[in-house]
């Protein structure tokens, strides 16, 4: 019940944000279309049993895990900007397997969407104990590098998870 | 001051973001297949995206347009990849077979 | 600035939409619609600050929601050939 109401004032918190114009009229349908997607949502809930998403993070780790990305991000931008402005594309394409450690669904989906925010690699395909990792120009400190992104994407979930 | 500060830093922000873009939709049509095409899309979709809405956000100042810029940035950066990945996923699955340069070269050195 | 920033989205979608034609392949064209809905999200933003109506971004934000639900529809309508419950489908892996 704590949650239904937390999710409720969270989806309506978010609509005051969206909206700007607090007039009465306004600002009670915003609480209206907040109850019925509250309630679409528990409905949902008990027509599928599928298990809630916890989401455990170490909240300050979690902060310099995105400060790390962005500019893991920069230097990987460059990198693939330099080879699609080079006349002579040196592409050294290659499918490779990389294995990870993260216990839950959602350090695992956190580690897989870095992999592929940051260009020249992309997470292919999920399989049991590894992704398969494409890469656009593969050299040999890429495990290296995925392999540290890894062990920073297990930090941040916490040990209770 | 601080005026012409935000506004030179959100002017260098925005036109290296539409460079980025650009550069992203140039390797789109330059590189040879599928798979490395994905990675010159996810050039636009990342960089790109980050510095426009960033560029853009200094130029809104603080109001409830940056918040909206925010948002609009943290579901594009959650979806980006995933749909990346969706269609990358789809087309292996599909028996769409990525060719590896690497292996290439190492059987070419090989035979040497 | 702007009108630069703008610019550059306009010919990046002009070039992404050439890709979309060339193809070949079916996974080259989803890739480009879902490149050119992110472009297109991006150059609605800069036109809203542009002619100075920031109220454009509510449009934009709305464009980047069906932009992705949109990709996952089509990549799973060419995979199961059906939008509805995967789970009651005959398993028809990969297209033919």
């Amino acid at each position: 019940m704590l949650r239904t109401i937390l999710t409720a004032l969270t989806l309506f918190a978010l609509w005051l944000l969206m909206s700007g114009i607090y007039k009465p009229l306004i600002v009670w349908m915003g609480v209206g279309s907040s109850v019925i997607a509250v309630y679409v949502v528990r409905r949902m809930d008990n027509a599928a049993d599928t298990e809630r998403l916890a989401v455990r993070l170490r909240p300050l780790t979690t902060i310099g895990y995105w400060f790390w990305l962005l500019i893991e991000i920069a230097k990987a931008n460059w990198a693939v900007t330099k080879l699609i402005l080079s006349p002579k594309m040196n592409l050294n394409r290659h499918l490779f397997k990389v294995p990870y450690t993260q216990k839950t669904d959602l350090g695992q989906t956190i580690f897989a969407n870095s992999i592929t925010l940051t260009p020249g690699t992309i997470s292919v395909e999920v399989e049991e104990g590894d992704f398969l990792v494409h890469a656009v120009s593969y050299s040999g400190d890429d495990m290296d590098a995925l392999s540290d992104m890894d062990r920073r994407v297990a930090a941040i979930e916490s040990a209770g998870a | 001051m601080m005026g012409l500060i935000v506004e030179i830093l959100s002017w260098i922000l925005i036109v290296s973001g539409g460079a980025f873009t650009l550069i992203g939709a140039i390797g789109t049509l330059r590189f040879p297949d599928f798979w490395s095409r994905l990675h010159a899309a996810s050039v636009s979709e990342s960089a790109g995206m980050i510095l426009l809405i960033f560029g853009m956000c200094l130029q809104a100042g603080p109001t409830l347009i940056t918040v909206k810029l925010l948002i609009i940035g943290a579901f594009i950066i959650i979806t980006g990849p995933t749909s990346t990945h969706a269609v990358a996923s789809a087309a292996l699955t599909s028996g769409e077979t990525p060719e590896s340069d690497e292996d290439t070269r190492k059987s070419q050195e090989g035979k040497s | 600035m702007f009108l630069v920033a703008a610019i550059a989205l306009f010919i990046s979608m002009a070039l992404v939409l050439v890709r979309l034609y060339a193809g070949p392949t079916l996974y080259d064209r989803v890739l480009a619609v879902n490149s050119f809905g992110t472009l297109t999200v991006l150059f609605i933003a800069v036109l809203g600050f542009l002619n100075g109506r920031p109220d454009f971004l509510d449009i934009a934000l709305l464009y980047a929601l069906i932009n992705f639900v949109g990709t996952i529809a089509i990549l799973k309508f060419f995979r199961y050939r059906a939008l509805g419950d995967v789970s009651q489908m005959p398993d028809t892996k990969g297209r033919k």
